[in-house]
C-alpha cells in the first residue's frame, strides 16, 4: 500500500497548466481551471468554445445527438443525412446493450444508414435523395419509427429535414418520421445535441401512447445508456424492489416505451447534464417531478433506493428497498475488504463527460481512493456548481442558437404527481426534488477542477500528480499510458462493465484493482538499461561437480 | 440474430446506405499525415471529425493518435473558418511544437468554401509559420470518394508540397506506399534493403503508429518520411506507387513536378503481386534478386502445395478497399479458392475496370460491386442468397460472420476488436505466408469444429 501523496500547491499547477499558451488563450483557459472549495464553490467557466487548434476530448452537437441519446434506442431506423463518415462512426461504437424480448422484436443498433451525400447533392441539394432513403428505409423495414439527423453541410445547403420527415410520416401514415438539426457545428461541444435530441424526443415520441401504465410504482429513468449493460443492473435491482420502470431514456429502450412514459409518476435523473431539459419538460407539461439520483457506487446505489422509496413514501416499498439493499451488501462489502487494502490512499484523476467524473468519484471513494483533480468533457456551469447558479449563467452566442422549448401544462394530461405541501415536506425530509448540487460540492477542498482539459494540461497534471490511475476516453487512453499510468475508458469501460448498482460496483473494484496492481507497469524498463548497459563483468567460469 | 433485418431478397436501392463499406475523407488524410515525422494532423472543420477520426484510429492501432481541429461553431461556419485556421495555427506551434502541421479539409469546411491553399498562404504571409516549420494541406470534401481518397489526396499534397528538383539525380527510389499497415510500411523498407536499393518511402507510419512502451509519451515518435527525405524524393531516380487508388495520384504530382518517372503496382498482397513488386524493382533499379528472397518466395509457394487440399474450391465473402481488395482476389485465385462476392464502398472507374479484368479472365461468376449502395448489406444478402465458407474484411464483418456462422478473417481498415495487423505484415512473401496461414486455421478450425466425431482428424 502506498502512503498518502503529497498533494501539490494546485494554485502553482494551475500556473504550470497555462504558462506555455499564448496570452490570449491562457487568459481564456484559466477560468476553466479552478481550485475547489466545497464550502463557497468559486465560478468555472463551462460549456463555452474550445480554441481552434487545442487539442480537446470534445466532439460535436450530432455526436451528442444521434450518439448519445437516440441512438440505444433499438426499434427507430436511424439515418443519417450526410456524407457517409457521420454514421459509419457513431456506429456501434458507444456499447449501447440491448436486449429484444424476443427474437422477433426489431433491433436496429447493429445497423448504419446513411444517406452518403455525394457532391450533387451538396450542389443541388439532398432532399430528394433523402425523401429516397426514407422511402427505402420503410419498405425494407417497416419501422415504428424513421429518425433523421442532419450533418454539417446539410444545414449550410439548407436541406429542410424536417418537411421531408413530415411529408413521408403524413405518406407513410403508420411509422411516425422526425428530425433532428443537429449539425456538428451547432453549440461547442456534445451538449447542444443533448438538449436538441431532448427536444426532439419530447416532441415527437413523448406522449404518444396515453395507455395507463400498469405497477403501483411507475418511474423513469433518464439519462442512463446502458454501455456495458449498466441498464440491465438497475433493471434487475428495480425489479427485486418492485419498482415499475416505464420507460428508460434511453438504454435498453424501445419507441412504445418512450411514447408511454409520461404515465409514470417520477423521473430519477442519472446523468444531469445529457437530459435534465427532459426532466424539466416533463414536470411543466405532465407534473411529474425529477429527482437527481446516482446508480454509480454502491453506497450511492443504496441511497438512490431509499430517496426513491422516500419519494413514493410506502412503507411496504421501504421495507423491500431495505430488504434488498441488506441482501447485497455482504456481497460488495466482501470484494472491498479484500481489495480495500490495495487501493487504499491511492489517487485518481477524471476527466470525462458530464456526469461520469461526479459519479464515478463516488465508486473510488468507496475503494479508499481520493480524486485529486476531475472535470467534464461538455458540461456546464450548473454539472460543477449545482443547479443554483442556472439563473446566472449568461445565454453566450454559442448557445442562444440552441432551440429552447416553450412548455405549458398540457390541458388534459397535466397531473402534479405531488401536491406542493407533500413536495415541501418531501424537501424536508433531504429529498432534491428537481434539484442537482453539482460535483464541486462533493470534493475536497483544493482539488482541482478543469473543465474541457486539453491533451497539453493532461500531460502535465500527470507529470505533476503522478495520479495512480486516469479516467478519460479512447483518445486519451494510449497517450496516459505510454506514461505509464493506467487509463480507465469511462465511456466505453475498456470493454467491460456493468459499472452500476451492486453487481457493478463490485465489476468496478476488481478492474481498478486489476489496473493499479498489474505488474506490467512495473517491467516497463528493460533489465539492461537499469543494470548499465554493456558493462557486465562477463561470465567467470564455472565447474560442473558431480 | 444480430443483424436479423437482412432479408435474402436484393432490392436495388438508391438513396440509403446501409451499412457502409467504406468511410470519409478526412480520416486518410489524417492517417496519412501521421507518417511524416513532427507532423501534427489537423482537421478544418467541427471538433466531431477530429474527435471521430481519433477515435477510431486510436481504436484500430491502440496507439496514441495526435491531431488537432479547427473547431468551428456556428459562426465560423457562416462567416468562414480562417480566422479558425489561423488562430489554431498560432496555438498549435505554441503549445504542441510540430515541424509541419498537415491541414485536411472537411465536408463543413468544403461546402462554404473554405481554400486551404490561400488560408495557409495567409499564415505565412502573415508571419505565423516559424522559420523552419510548414503548414501543408490536402482538400478531403467528405462528400467525393472515401476514406482511401483522402490518404490519397494527402499523399499528394505531400509530394507537391515537399518534393524539390535539384537538377541533380539522387541514387534513390521513391515508394509511394498506398494504405497499409505499419507493419507493411515496415517490411517494404525491409525488403528494399535486402533488395540493395536506397528508398524514400512515404508516408511511413512505423515507428509512429506501432510504438513501444517506454513509460513516456513521444508526442512526435521518432518514426515518419522526414521533410527531408520528402523534399528529395524529387531528385530520386523513379517511383513505385504501390496501389492505383491510395498511391498513383501522388507518383502522377511528383512526375509532374518533378519529372520522376513512376510505375504503378498492386500493393504486394500475396504471391503474383509480390513478384510483380519484387521484379519491378529488379528492373528499375537493375539489381539482381538476392537468394533471400527467392526462399522467402519458394517458402510461400512451398505451403501453397502443402495444403492446396484445404483451399481449393473454398467459396469467399470479402469486402474492403480497393488497393486490398485487387491483390487479394488474385492471391485467393491463385490458392485456387473462389472469391463469390466482392463489395467496395470506395468508387473508381479505375478500380472497377481492373477488378472486373481479373474477374473476367479468372472468375467470371463472381459478385463484384463498388461504389454507392455497395455496402456490407448487399454483400450480406448476396451472401444469403449464394453462401460462403469464408469472410475476409474489416471488424464489422463479425456481425455477418456471426449470423451466418461463417470462418471471418480481419483484414482491411478499421479492425477495432484484435491485434496483429500493426506488428504482423500482410505484404511480401512473409506476410502472405502469415495472410495463408489464418486462411487455413480459419478453415481447418471450421473443418474439426464441424468434424463428426468419427471423422475427427489427428494429421491434417
Amino acid at each position: 500500500m502506498e502512503a498518502n501523496k503529497i498533494i501539490p500547491d494546485p494554485a502553482q499547477v494551475r500556473e504550470e497548466l497555462i504558462q506555455k499558451y499564448p496570452a490570449k488563450v491562457a487568459k481564456k483557459r484559466s477560468k476553466s481551471i479552478v481550485i475547489n472549495d466545497p464550502e463557497t464553490i468559486p465560478e468555472v467557466q463551462a460549456n463555452v468554445r474550445t480554441v481552434p487548434g487545442i487539442i480537446t476530448q470534445r466532439g460535436c452537437c450530432y455526436a451528442g445527438c444521434k450518439g448519445v441519446v437516440l441512438g440505444p434506442t433499438r426499434d427507430i431506423v436511424n439515418i443519417v443525412h450526410g456524407p457517409i463518415g457521420c454514421s459509419f462512426y457513431a456506429w456501434l461504437t458507444r456499447r449501447n446493450q440491448t436486449k429484444p424480448e424476443t427474437l422477433m422484436d426489431a433491433n436496429y443498433i447493429p445497423y448504419c444508414f446513411s444517406t452518403d451525400m455525394q457532391e450533387e447533392n451538396i450542389v443541388f441539394g439532398g432532399e430528394k435523395k433523402l425523401k429516397i432513403a426514407i422511402q427505402e428505409a420503410y419498405d425494407l423495414f417497416h419501422p415504428k419509427s424513421i429518425a433523421i439527423f442532419s450533418t454539417c453541410p446539410v444545414g449550410l445547403i439548407g436541406d429542410d429535414v424536417h418537411a421531408a420527415a413530415r411529408e413521408m410520416k403524413e405518406k407513410f401514415g403508420d411509422c411516425n418520421v422526425f428530425g433532428f438539426s443537429c449539425e456538428g457545428y451547432r453549440g461547442v461541444s456534445q451538449s447542444a445535441g443533448h438538449h436538441i435530441a431532448n427536444n426532439g424526443v419530447f416532441k415527437h415520441m413523448v406522449g404518444r401512447d396515453n395507455t395507463p401504465s400498469e405497477g403501483k410504482f411507475k418511474l423513469n429513468l433518464l439519462g442512463e445508456y446502458n454501455i456495458g449493460g449498466d441498464a440491465f443492473e438497475i433493471e434487475r435491482i428495480f425489479e427485486k424492489v418492485g419498482i415499475t420502470l416505464v420507460a428508460s431514456f434511453s438504454g435498453n429502450s424501445t419507441v412504445g416505451a418512450i411514447e408511454n412514459s409520461h404515465t409514470a409518476d417520477l423521473n430519477v435523473i442519472l446523468c444531469h447534464r445529457s437530459i435534465n431539459y427532459m426532466g424539466d419538460m416533463m414536470e411543466t407539461k405532465y407534473g411529474i417531478p425529477w429527482m437527481k439520483i446516482n446508480f454509480v457506487g454502491a453506497d450511492s446505489t443504496a441511497k438512490s433506493l431509499r430517496k426513491i422509496g422516500e419519494y413514493f413514501g410506502d412503507e411496504e416499498l421501504k421495507a423491500r428497498i431495505e430488504a434488498v439493499i441488506a441482501e447485497e451488501a455482504p456481497k460488495v462489502k466482501a470484494v472491498i475488504n479484500e481489495i480495500m487494502p490495495r487501493t487504499k490512499g491511492k489517487t485518481a484523476m477524471l476527466f470525462v463527460g458530464g456526469s461520469r467524473a461526479h459519479h464515478y468519484q463516488d465508486l473510488f471513494a468507496e475503494l479508499g481512493m481520493t480524486t485529486v483533480a476531475a472535470g467534464y468533457e461538455f458540461a456546464h456551469r450548473d454539472d460543477y456548481e449545482g443547479r443554483d447558479v442556472l439563473p446566472g449563467i449568461k445565454v453566450d452566442a454559442d448557445s442562444k442558437n440552441i432551440e429552447e422549448l416553450k412548455i405549458v401544462a398540457d390541458p388534459e394530461l397535466y397531473n402534479p404527481r405531488k401536491t406542493e405541501s407533500e413536495l415541501e415536506a418531501l424537501k424536508e425530509k433531504g429529498l432534491e426534488i428537481n434539484g442537482y448540487e453539482g460535483m464541486m460540492k462533493q470534493m475536497t477542498k483544493k482539488s482541482l477542477v478543469v473543465d474541457d482539459l486539453s491533451h497539453y494540461e493532461s500531460e502535465k497534471l500527470i507529470e505533476i500528480y503522478k495520479p495512480d490511475i486516469f479516467c478519460a476516453g479512447i483518445k486519451e487512453k494510449y497517450v496516459v499510458q505510454k506514461m505509464g499510468i493506467p487509463l480507465k475508458q469511462l465511456h466505453s469501460y475498456d470493454y467491460g462493465g456493468p459499472y452500476t448498482g451492486f453487481e457493478g460496483a463490485i465489476n468496478f473494484y476488481k478492474d481498478i484493482d486489476r489496473m493499479v496492481n498489474n505488474p506490467v507497469w512495473k517491467l516497463i524498463k528493460a533489465p539492461w538499461e537499469t543494470a548499465g548497459n554493456g558493462k557486465g563483468a562477463g561470465l567467470a567460469a564455472s565447474y560442473v561437480t558431480q | 440474430m444480430l443483424l436479423r433485418h437482412t432479408s435474402k431478397e436484393v432490392k436495388v436501392r438508391e438513396g440509403l446506405t446501409i451499412n457502409p463499406a467504406k468511410t470519409c475523407q478526412p480520416i486518410g488524410a489524417m492517417y496519412a499525415a501521421l507518417g511524416i515525422h513532427g507532423c501534427l494532423p489537423h482537421s478544418h472543420g467541427s471538433q466531431g471529425c477530429c474527435s471521430y477520426h481519433r477515435s477510431t484510429l486510436t481504436r484500430h492501432y491502440k496507439e496514441p493518435v495526435m491531431a488537432a481541429t479547427s473547431s468551428f461553431t456556428e459562426g465560423a461556419s457562416v462567416f468562414g473558418g480562417q480566422a479558425n485556421l489561423l488562430a489554431a495555427i498560432d496555438t498549435i506551434f505554441a503549445v504542441y511544437e510540430p515541424d509541419i502541421i498537415a491541414v485536411h479539409s472537411t465536408c463543413l469546411s468544403e461546402t462554404i468554401g473554405d481554400d486551404l491553399q490561400q488560408m495557409t498562404k495567409k499564415a505565412k504571409d502573415d508571419g505565423k509559420i516559424p522559420e523552419g516549420k510548414y503548414v501543408i494541406y490536402a482538400s478531403t470534401p467528405s462528400f467525393i470518394g472515401s476514406h482511401v481518397t483522402g490518404y490519397a489526396n494527402m499523399v499528394t499534397g505531400m509530394a507537391t508540397q515537399f518534393a524539390e528538383s535539384t537538377g541533380v539525380k539522387k541514387s534513390q527510389f521513391n515508394i509511394i506506399a498506398g494504405w497499409m499497415e505499419p507493419s507493411d510500411m515496415r517490411e517494404i523498407k525491409r525488403l528494399a534493403k535486402v533488395m540493395g536499393i536506397n528508398i524514400v518511402l512515404f508516408p511511413d507510419t512505423s515507428d509512429v503508429l506501432d510504438a513501444p512502451q517506454t513509460g513516456k509519451h513521444v508526442f512526435y515518435p521518432k518514426g515518419g518520411t522526414t521533410v527531408d527525405e520528402l523534399k528529395s524524393s524529387g531528385d530520386s531516380i523513379a517511383s513505385l506507387a504501390l496501389g492505383s487508388v491510395s498511391a498513383e495520384p501522388a507518383a502522377i504530382a511528383l512526375e509532374k513536378k518533378c519529372k520522376v518517372p513512376f510505375e504503378t503496382l498492386d500493393i504486394p498482397i500475396g504471391l503474383s503481386a509480390t513478384d510483380r513488386f519484387i521484379m519491378a524493382i529488379s528492373k528499375v533499379a537493375r539489381v539482381s534478386v538476392p537468394e533471400e528472397v527467392t526462399t522467402d518466395r519458394g517458402r510461400l509457394v512451398d505451403v501453397m502445395c502443402d495444403m492446396e487440399q484445404y483451399l481449393h474450391g473454398k467459396r469467399v465473402a470479402l469486402f474492403g478497399d480497393p488497393d486490398q481488395l485487387l491483390p487479394l482476389t488474385e492471391f485467393l485465385l491463385d490458392l485456387n479458392m473462389k472469391p463469390v462476392h466482392i463489395v467496395s464502398g470506395t468508387p473508381g472507374q479505375r478500380f472497377e475496370k481492373q477488378m472486373r479484368q481479373l474477374l473476367d479472365e479468372r472468375s467470371p461468376a463472381t459478385n463484384f460491386k463498388s461504389g454507392l449502395q455497395a455496402d456490407m448489406f448487399l454483400l450480406h444478402q448476396w451472401m444469403k442468397n449464394e453462401p460462403v465458407d469464408l469472410l475476409i474484411g474489416n471488424t464489422y464483418g463479425k456481425y455477418m460472420a456471426r449470423d451466418e456462422d461463417i470462418p471471418f478473417i480481419r483484414f482491411g481498415f478499421p479492425i477495432l476488436d484484435r491485434i496483429g495487423h500493426s506488428y504482423f505484415p500482410n505484404i511480401g512473401y512473409g506476410g502472405s505466408l502469415r495472410l495463408l496461414e489464418k486462411i487455413l486455421n480459419a478453415i481447418m478450425d471450421r473443418q474439426d469444429r464441424d468434424a463428426l466425431e468419427e471423422k475427427f482428424e489427428l494429421v491434417m
